[in-house]
């Protein structure tokens, strides 16, 4: 089969939130756009978010401002974010929500008819522009009606690129193939945005959707770009426990910013011992280890977790502010959150580690290849908070999708796509096919998620660490000889897509092991029980990964831009605590 | 792969495996573990004993609406069915509305051809000249909050006899986009008409209440009585009642 041909001048790998709005951004600068997503429009992972987008509105805490946002944000990152990228999103951010209410987007009001704004750990004040739990699908529905009514859009749904194609050390397209009848695609474009989001899938417990395989990071990797901070990976703090089919499944963050408090099984409220001052709405990473060391002392609740209790709130408020919480827990674990605590513990949820770009264009290190939303690193540093990823898609997908629309206009006719890139691209995709009798992807996917689970935890250490280095290069080994399970059917087959996913997932579990091998302390969300502290000779430093001249995997330590003095006069400013008054 | 859990541990599951071609229920016995849904038993399946069952599914949380297919011929969300509601037999086939591309996997396309043809939010040119920041009231959100919460999942689609019975897909959207042009004729800053659009290509007319949608909503959306009704009022309005409809308007109800 030859492969089908496509041309366009700025291909979006990805429609969750970032891709979209940056196809909006790059199709309105008058570019023809293509994009490309491996599930049905609209399913993208950014559809589960549920608490909300952070920005300084400061509709309900009249005191916020970006400098505050900005100051949370870095805090939160303990400092080794791209600086300019969070002082960006903390002034832009209003900006994008407000224009998405523009697209029709609908949020939840304040009394006085604007948007109404929920607190969320770590941030100082109510921050997060809301509507119920269930953002993430206002988002992508309000992107997603203005995506496909803005002209010199096209998009191709459930087609899955995997392999960027290079000439003369620009990004010129891609292969891609068509999922349901396993057709090939090449894309010759101008540009390529990646918006292709995280790579949560790599462990067994996690939030993340199926998509999560961690492809750019993959396919930026393997063009040559740089990676940053692979070693930060998010334990949410509340996941879902029981029964175990649930597993993972999360519990927004919004029950606590509603007012939930966490108790272990003896009924103290345990996180005045962690956090004293923020208690229940400290950084997730305070909170996951938190939640960890109870359990590991003995006082977790009967499943290994703790319990998260929202009762004292009436039934009303609960169904009106956590419908779909409501509704997860009834259906799903035969639990009524009014009437009992739910039982939660840390599950795998966000990658702050990813492509390193540039802050103000989302430039990846290779000419005309940008990044934008998870799968992009540096505005979350050492941990994202809870609310600044919707904000981070709507900010930085305009962003790079402006400046993939320009570097695109700047380029003359297509670039050749060169045959041989193609023809070796096609035979590593066509591949497991050809080896039906190869080892089931589905076993070696549910290995390596149980080497990351085992070996790069909450509480990592260097032994254990190397240990889990070891057995994801085995696996990979292993991999390479891997088939579909069993079947070679073209059409829709699930066998083969798994292993072209598991490629991916290796690349980025060996990043993480890497990377987390070489930041010897503590920070965020990378605790060492050998290195138990904060180093702050760290603090200026930012583990980078790139493919080295004979393909093997390197990590270099590179000094971070220096925060300009203004900026550092923020983050140590004190801004005034907010207290709300109670009411419901 | 030889399962020798003990059988009260076990349910049969007969999945639909075809194509256009055709196909057949096939059987799998599946170890259930407690609280595993329709979903977990087909991934099971999949990594066990047939890699190429082809399925659609994302978040396993129900809020994609990807995983729709019809479980004991009642169309339902895969991962929102718990396999302990179905005693130790069922089965699992695809929508039957939207042709098979592959086992449980149907082209929903028309979907998305449909969402096309119904015009965006469109504010009034003075709402969108204001430079500040819109005032809406929670109670006017509230309205179309439970439009919203639809996650595409087209099981309403799926079952509804005007597409399911008599393949009318060239004289109705559908009750999902009845519920889209509903959450857009009642978004309080939208100001566009669609109800000739309602009235001739989009069919409203079609639908006979008969509630089958709203029954297997997943999202509890009150389909017909919230957006269909309204809907057919209102069209009513402007074709046969223009005074009445003068009044809504003056009532501020567009
Ligand atoms: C349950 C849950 C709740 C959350 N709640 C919040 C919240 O309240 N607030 C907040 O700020 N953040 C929240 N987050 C985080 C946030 O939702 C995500 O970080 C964000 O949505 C990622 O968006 P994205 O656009 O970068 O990528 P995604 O939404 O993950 O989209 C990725 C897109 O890329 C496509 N893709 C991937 N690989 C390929 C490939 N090889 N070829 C073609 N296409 C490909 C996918 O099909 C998809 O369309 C939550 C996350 C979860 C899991
Ligand atoms: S109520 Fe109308 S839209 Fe719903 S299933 Fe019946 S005929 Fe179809
Ligand atoms: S209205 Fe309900 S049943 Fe129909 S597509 Fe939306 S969520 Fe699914
Ligand atoms: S997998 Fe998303 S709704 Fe079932």
């Amino acid at each position: 089969m030859t492969p089908e041909n496509t041309d366009t001048d700025v291909l979006v790998i990805g429609a969750g939130g970032a891709g979209m709005r940056g196809a909006i951004a790059a199709a309105q600068a008058g570019r023809r756009v293509t994009v490309v997503c491996k599930s049905l429009l609209g399913k993208a992972h950014t559809v589960m978010a549920e608490g909300g987008a952070a920005a300084a509105l400061a509709n309900v805490a009249g005191l916020d401002s970006w400098e505050a946002h900005f100051a949370d944000t870095m805090k939160g990152g303990k400092l080794i974010n791209n600086w300019r990228m969070a002082e960006l999103h903390a002034k832009e951010s209003p900006e994008r929500i407000l224009e998405l209410e523009r697209w029709g987007a609908v949020f939840d009001r304040t009394e006085d008819g604007l948007i109404h704004q929920r607190p969320f750990g770590a941030h100082t004040y109510p921050r997060l522009a809301h509507i119920g739990d269930r953002t993430g699908l206002e988002l992508i529905r309000s992107l997603q009606d203005a995506l496909v009514h803005t002209p010199g859009v096209e998009v191709h749904m459930e087609v899955t690129v995997v392999r960027l194609l290079l000439a003369a050390g620009r990004v010129v397209g891609a292969l891609a193939y068509a999922r349901a009848d396993g057709r090939q695609i090449v894309y010759s474009a101008r540009a390529v945005l990646l918006a292709t989001g995280g790579a949560g899938r790599i462990y067994r417990v996690t939030s993340n959707s199926w998509e999560c395989t961690g492809d750019g990071t993959m396919l930026a990797y393997e063009a040559g770009a740089r990676l940053r901070d692979c070693e930060m990976v998010q334990f949410h703090p509340t996941g879902m426990v029981w029964p175990p089919g649930v597993r993972g499944i999360l519990v927004t963050e919004g029950v606590r910013g509603e007012g939930g408090v966490l108790r272990n099984k003896d009924g103290e409220r345990f996180m005045e011992r962690y956090d004293h001052e923020r208690m229940e709405l400290s950084s997730r990473d305070v909170v996951a280890r938190a939640i960890n060391s109870e359990v590991a002392a003995g006082r977790g609740s009967p499943h290994g977790g703790a319990f998260l209790d929202i009762t004292h709130r009436s039934p009303d408020f609960i169904k009106r502010k956590l419908p779909s919480m409501y509704e997860q827990f009834l259906k799903l674990a035969k639990v009524d959150i009014t009437k009992e605590p739910m039982e939660v513990a840390p599950t795998i949820h966000y990658y702050m580690g990813g492509v390193d770009v540039e802050a103000e264009t989302g430039a990846t290190t290779v000419p005309g290849l940008y990044a934008a939303g998870e799968v992009a690193s540096g505005l979350h540093g050492a941990n994202r908070l809870g609310g600044n990823s919707l904000s981070d898609l709507l900010v930085f997908g305009k962003r790079a999708g402006d400046a993939a629309a320009e570097f695109a206009g700047r380029q003359g006719k297509p670039r050749r796509i060169d045959k041989a890139q193609v023809e070796a691209a096609t035979e590593f995709l066509m591949a497991p096919l050809t080896r039906p009798h190869g080892e089931s992807p589905y076993k070696l996917q549910s290995e390596l998620q149980e080497v990351c689970t085992q070996h790069a935890p909450i509480i990592r250490d260097e032994p254990s660490l190397r240990e889990g280095l070891e057995k994801v290069l085995a696996l990979k080994e292993r991999a390479a000889e891997m088939g579909t399970g069993g079947a070679t059917t073209r059409a829709f087959n699930p066998g083969w897509h798994s292993a072209l996913d598991l490629h991916s997932m290796l690349i980025n579990a060996e990043a993480l092991f890497r990377s987390a091998i070489e930041r010897k302390e503590s920070r965020g969300a990378h605790a060492r029980s050998d290195f138990p502290k904060l180093d702050p000779k760290w603090a200026q430093l930012n583990l980078m990964v790139q493919k080295g001249k004979n393909g093997e995997m390197t990590v270099t330590a590179t000094e971070n831009q220096p925060i300009p003095y203004e900026l550092t006069e923020v983050i140590t400013q004190s801004f005034q605590k907010y207290t709300p008054e109670e009411h419901e | 792969m030889a399962v020798s859990t003990p059988s009260r541990n076990v349910v049969l599951m007969s999945v639909f495996r075809g194509d256009a071609d055709g196909g057949e229920l096939v059987n799998y016995r599946v170890p259930i573990r407690e609280g595993m849904v329709v979903l977990d038993a087909v991934l099971w399946v999949q990594a066990n004993m047939a890699p190429d069952l082809a399925v659609r599914w994302n978040c396993k949380a129900a809020k994609c609406g990807s995983c729709s297919a019809e479980i004991n011929g009642f169309p339902r969300l895969m991962c929102k069915s718990p396999v302990a509601e179905y005693g130790e037999e069922f089965t699992v086939r695809p929508m039957r509305t939207f042709p098979i591309i592959r086992d449980l996997v149907t082209d929903v396309s028309w979907n998305y051809e449909v969402n096309k043809k119904i015009p965006p939010f469109t504010p009034s040119a003075e709402d969108a000249a204001d430079p500040e920041p819109w005032r809406m009231q929670q109670e006017d959100v509230d309205r179309i909050t439970e439009f919203r919460k639809c996650i595409e999942c087209f099981l309403c689609q799926d079952v509804c006899h005007v597409l399911r019975n008599h393949d009318r897909k060239d004289a109705f959207f559908g009750p999902r986009f009845m519920i889209r042009t509903a959450s857009l004729e009642m978004h309080p800053k939208d100001a566009l008409d669609r109800r000739p659009l309602m009235k001739g290509e989009g069919g409203v007319g079609m639908c006979n209440i008969t509630k089958c949608c709203t029954e297997v909503c997943p999202e509890h959306i009150h389909i017909t009585d919230n957006a269909i009704i309204p809907l057919k009022e209102r069209v009513a309005d402007l074709y046969f009642d223009p005074l009445r409809a003068i009044g809504r308007r003056l009532r501020g109800k567009k």
